[in-house]
């Protein structure tokens, strides 16, 4: 395994007695794109902080390039950053903008022109140089943002939400234009966002955080398919969620409602009589019993969405409701509320969640 | 008392006047409407508006100009201009001139000290509210009362003059400080100057984001090049506008200075004052050439007023 | 970090002191009145005195003419401005600025000469008239103010879309006015009314150059010929715009926020 480059080791913050980050640990490879993924307040955004050295670590340490960071001044560390608000300013031009960072480095005036254009070439916004900020696109914003935080060749660069507050079109594009010149440019990057469907797209590996501490940190795949923790198998992705009873533990067998399901080698060290809780993702269950899904439960359609390419439907299994999608065919009709319904899965794709 | 506090919300001003470009292009206007602005029944609303406004703000201005343009016989002449030249009406508008310049500059100055500092100087939070209501308080607290507070203070058995001559021994007047004088006058403007600017540069402050601070650090500035690039640019045309807002604010204040020094300290507007009370000059015209002179004043001050704030906004949106 | 709160202590403590020590040798200066010990003597005389009584009173009367006119000019002309005429916007705004453009004195200088009574419009003729040519000199003076405070007070609530709902819901111009945008903007146009008073309240050059008795005149006057109760007076008049302004913030935490707009 190659040597970590942005190291983050038993870092925790606390403001007076409220502790917002407990021992986080995270190495970063050179080059990967990784993601800390939460809700408000789960500590993101001040592990982001404490990387650009905007507040001070109250233990722990971060080391960048094998050179301990962690009481460098935030203009001594050379990152990039880019915020939600864009931030840019606005009594700057967009090139002037873009070449804040070389001109304070006292770079000369003909190098800063060549590495500006090359940086609107990049994001392709060469004709906006001289525009003001105020006559910008937030899309156009967050790009010349972006384009600013790239221009001084930065070791790190962190983006603090930077899609949120673009409307949704402009976010899904910007994105993918982030990414793509991140993987160009080979940099390392952490991605502060609270948007799962953005942390799993755009991400090399993610780390899911709650309560100030990382629930689990691994690819997309990973996270998605088999997340450790209940906060992790919620927080990602839709999941349904059944309440199960061990009857056998030993056969592995597991009752819901009343019907039984066989989950064998999942139960790891539950009894019988044990109360279990068992997630499946929508897209793991299937209407009607498919060739190769080893397990299934009857129930009733309770709801049934129509959605475009594909219908979204709930079928309620005693006090459980389980959601499913099944794709569109303009050949047969949805389901009807009210029919009975059998719904089948493999038990394989079956979490326990303890 | 003109000028006086120019409003709290002088910073939401600009923007509507950005607004209203918008408005005259059309695009918040529906076609409908634009349509029945044909009946002149829409107008109505506006009229007694305008009757109060030409009637009591425009002709009378209006009338005052012209007569500064036209002798007894009413005919279009330049020797009331021309004999504004006289020594004491150019040594008036001189010294209002000076009183108005440096009471505007020390009043913004030390406004924007007092502004940063409760706004970015780390101060508890009730400091700032305290001071913002103060200000308002004591911008408008001007004339006659104002007056007396100094006398009361630096005047010559004044509070100040009294305690430095007994306690320290600095007896102030033997030292040639004069409250009855340009100095004296322009101390007591700036305890009106002060909380003006306060009130109109804490808006512009709050308005500097944190994250561009924080964006200039991760882009390596230190703290002075982030002033000198980002801070100082962004503060100075709305410094500046509200330098020239002070300026016109003292250069047509009365009272404050009447009640002072009644007619020993002779500023434009004590001059005119005492031409319309008494005609001292002895001709009507010229006291129309000298309104005209002070409404030139102040307007140039207000133009370049209108254009630095409406750089500032443009910024700032 | 800590030497930036040090100097805001020091910026904030020297200027504290420039605003208090005058208000503190005004006080002091007030109570003086009887030899030797601290009395309220002065604001016994001043209040007293029935001159000071008809002239505050006088200024009163006018205060509040004034800000009757001054509502019934700008209300509904802020709110036609709004709903039916943007294009004149700039116009109106350009109006309304003049008054801190032109000092007032020029200003009544102007009604001064073309009001006189030869004039066809003999304001100065008579009493009544001239009170109410001051009353219109001190609206004019506070348009600025006024127009501005109820200009933002519309703004806030959105005035085209509230006067759109009421009449899709069947109301009529008068009930839209009075039941809709008036308890509305209430507030914003009693900030400005209260403004409105504590420019008024102690206005000299128009009261003086109209020979008005009134409050601001009466001051000057008592300026030149007496020592402590000018003290006294001055301390009053600091208190009427105090209470004045800390009205006007009261109320600006009873103002509609705006619902609709999240800018």
């Amino acid at each position: 395994m190659a040597e970590p480059f942005l190291s983050i080791q038993h870092v925790r913050k606390s403001f007076g007695a409220t502790t917002v980050v407990e021992d986080f640990n995270l190495d970063v490879e050179p080059g990967e794109f990784v993601s800390f993924l939460g809700p408000s307040g789960c500590g993101k955004t001040t592990v982001l902080r404490m990387v650009a050295g905007f507040e001070e670590p109250s233990a722990g340490k971060i080391v960048v390039a094998g050179k301990d960071i962690t009481r460098l001044k935030p203009n001594q560390r050379n990152v990039g950053m880019v915020f939600q608000a864009y931030a840019l300013f606005p009594n700057l031009t967009v090139a002037q903008n873009i070449g804040f960072g070389l001109r304070v480095a006292g770079m000369p005036r003909a190098d800063i022109d060549a590495r500006v254009a090359e940086m609107l070439d990049m994001i392709k916004l060469p004709q906006m140089a001289d525009h003001y900020p105020y006559q910008l696109s937030g899309g156009q914003q967050q790009r010349i943002a972006l384009a600013r935080a790239i221009a001084p060749k930065p070791k790190l660069l962190l983006l603090d939400e930077p899609l949120s507050a673009l409307d949704a079109k402009v976010r899904v594009s910007l994105r993918e234009e982030i990414r793509s010149i991140q993987k160009k440019l080979g940099i390392t990057t952490i991605f502060v966002t609270h948007d799962q469907e953005e942390a799993l797209s755009i991400s090399d590996r993610i780390a899911v955080m709650y309560g100030g501490k990382a629930e689990q940190v691994g690819t997309p795949f990973e996270i998605y398919n088999r997340p450790a923790t209940k906060f992790v198998a919620n927080f990602v992705g839709t999941l349904n969620v059944l309440e199960g009873k061990v009857t056998d533990a030993a056969s592995g067998t597991v009752q819901v409602n009343t019907q039984e399901v066989s989950l064998k080698g999942k139960l790891n060290g539950s009894k019988s009589g044990d109360m279990l809780s068992l997630a499946l993702r929508p897209e793991a269950i299937s209407l009607g019993r498919q060739p190769g899904r080893d397990s299934s439960l009857s129930g009733e359609i309770s709801e049934v969405h129509f959605l475009g390419s594909v219908i979204r439907v709930r079928v309620g299994i005693g006090g459980n409701t389980v959601s499913l999608d099944t794709f569109n065919s303009p050949a047969t009709p949805p389901p009807a509320v009210g029919e009975k319904a059998e719904i089948s899965f493999s038990s394989s794709d079956m979490l326990v969640l303890h | 008392m003109a000028a006086r506090s120019f409003l709290e919300d002088g910073s939401r001003r600009m923007t509507d006047l950005t607004l209203s470009s918008q408005a005259i292009a059309g695009k918040t206007a529906p076609p409908g409407e634009a349509r029945a602005l044909r009946f002149p029944t829409q107008w109505l609303g506006v009229t007694p508006f305008f009757i109060f406004a030409i009637m009591f703000l425009i002709l009378p201005t209006l009338y005052l100009m012209l007569g500064a343009f036209q002798n007894d016989a009413g005919e279009f002449t330049l020797d009331n201009i021309f004999a504004l030249s006289q020594a004491h009406i150019v040594a008036a508008y001189w010294i209002s001139i000076k009183v108005s310049l440096a009471s505007s500059l020390i009043g913004a100055f030390a406004g924007l000290a007092i502004a940063i500092a409760i706004v970015r100087g780390g101060l508890p939070n009730w400091i700032r509210s305290a001071t913002l209501t103060f200000s308002g308080v004591a911008s408008n607290f001007a004339g006659v009362p104002l007056a007396f507070a100094f006398i009361a203070t630096l005047g010559r058995l004044g509070l100040v003059t009294v305690l430095l001559n007994t306690l320290v021994g600095l007896n102030l007047y033997a030292h040639g400080f004069n409250l009855l004088s340009f100095w004296g006058l322009t101390l007591t403007y700036v305890y009106f100057q002060i909380p003006l600017m306060v009130v109109i540069i804490v808006p512009a402050i709050d308005g500097l984001k944190k994250e561009w601070g924080e964006a200039a650090a991760t882009l390596g500035a230190t703290q002075s090049q982030y002033w000198r690039m980002v801070v100082i640019p962004v503060l100075w045309p709305s410094f500046l506008g509200t330098v020239i807002l002070l300026f016109a604010n003292a250069f047509g204040a009365i009272a404050t200075a009447y009640a002072l020094t009644g007619s020993s300290l002779n500023i434009v507007p004590i001059l005119l004052y005492a031409q319309i009370r008494g005609d001292v000059l002895h001709n009507a015209h010229l006291g129309y050439a000298i309104a005209f002179g002070m409404i030139f004043i102040t307007g140039l001050a207000n133009i370049f007023y209108i254009w630095f704030r409406t750089r500032s906004e443009r910024w700032l949106k | 970090m800590k030497a930036g709160k040090f100097w805001a202590w020091i910026v904030f403590i020297l200027g504290a002191a420039y605003f208090f020590i005058p208000l503190i040798a005004t006080i002091e200066f007030s109570l003086r009145m009887r030899r030797g010990v601290y009395s309220f003597d002065a604001y016994k005389v001043v209040l007293g005195d029935s001159q000071f009584q008809t002239t505050f009173m006088y200024s009163v009367i006018v205060a509040v003419f004034t800000i009757l006119l001054g509502v019934l000019i700008v209300v509904p002309t802020a709110y036609w401005i709004r709903l039916r005429l943007p294009q004149l916007r700039p116009v109106v705004e350009f109006i309304t600025l003049l008054p801190l453009v032109i000092p007032a004195i020029v200003i009544v200088f102007g009604y001064i000469r073309m009001y006189g009574s030869n004039s066809p419009l003999p304001f100065l003729s008579n009493n009544t008239a001239t009170n109410a040519l001051l009353v219109i000199g001190y609206a004019a003076l506070a348009l600025p103010y006024m127009y501005r405070a109820v200009d933002t007070g519309l703004r806030t609530i959105d005035v085209r879309t509230l006067t759109e709902a009421a009449q899709i819901l069947g109301a009529g111009w008068g009930t839209i006015v009075t039941r809709v945008i008036l308890p509305n903007v209430l507030i914003a146009v009693l900030s400005g009314a209260f403004l409105t008073f504590a420019i008024v309240i102690g206005e000299f050059t128009m009261a003086s150059l109209l020979n008005r008795p009134a409050f601001g005149p009466y001051l000057q006057n008592l300026v030149a010929n007496r020592a402590y109760e000018p003290a006294a007076l001055s301390i009053i008049a600091f208190v009427i715009t105090w209470g004045c302004m800390s009205l006007i913030q009261v109320l600006s935490r009873f103002a509609p926020k705006s619902a609709n707009r999240p800018n």
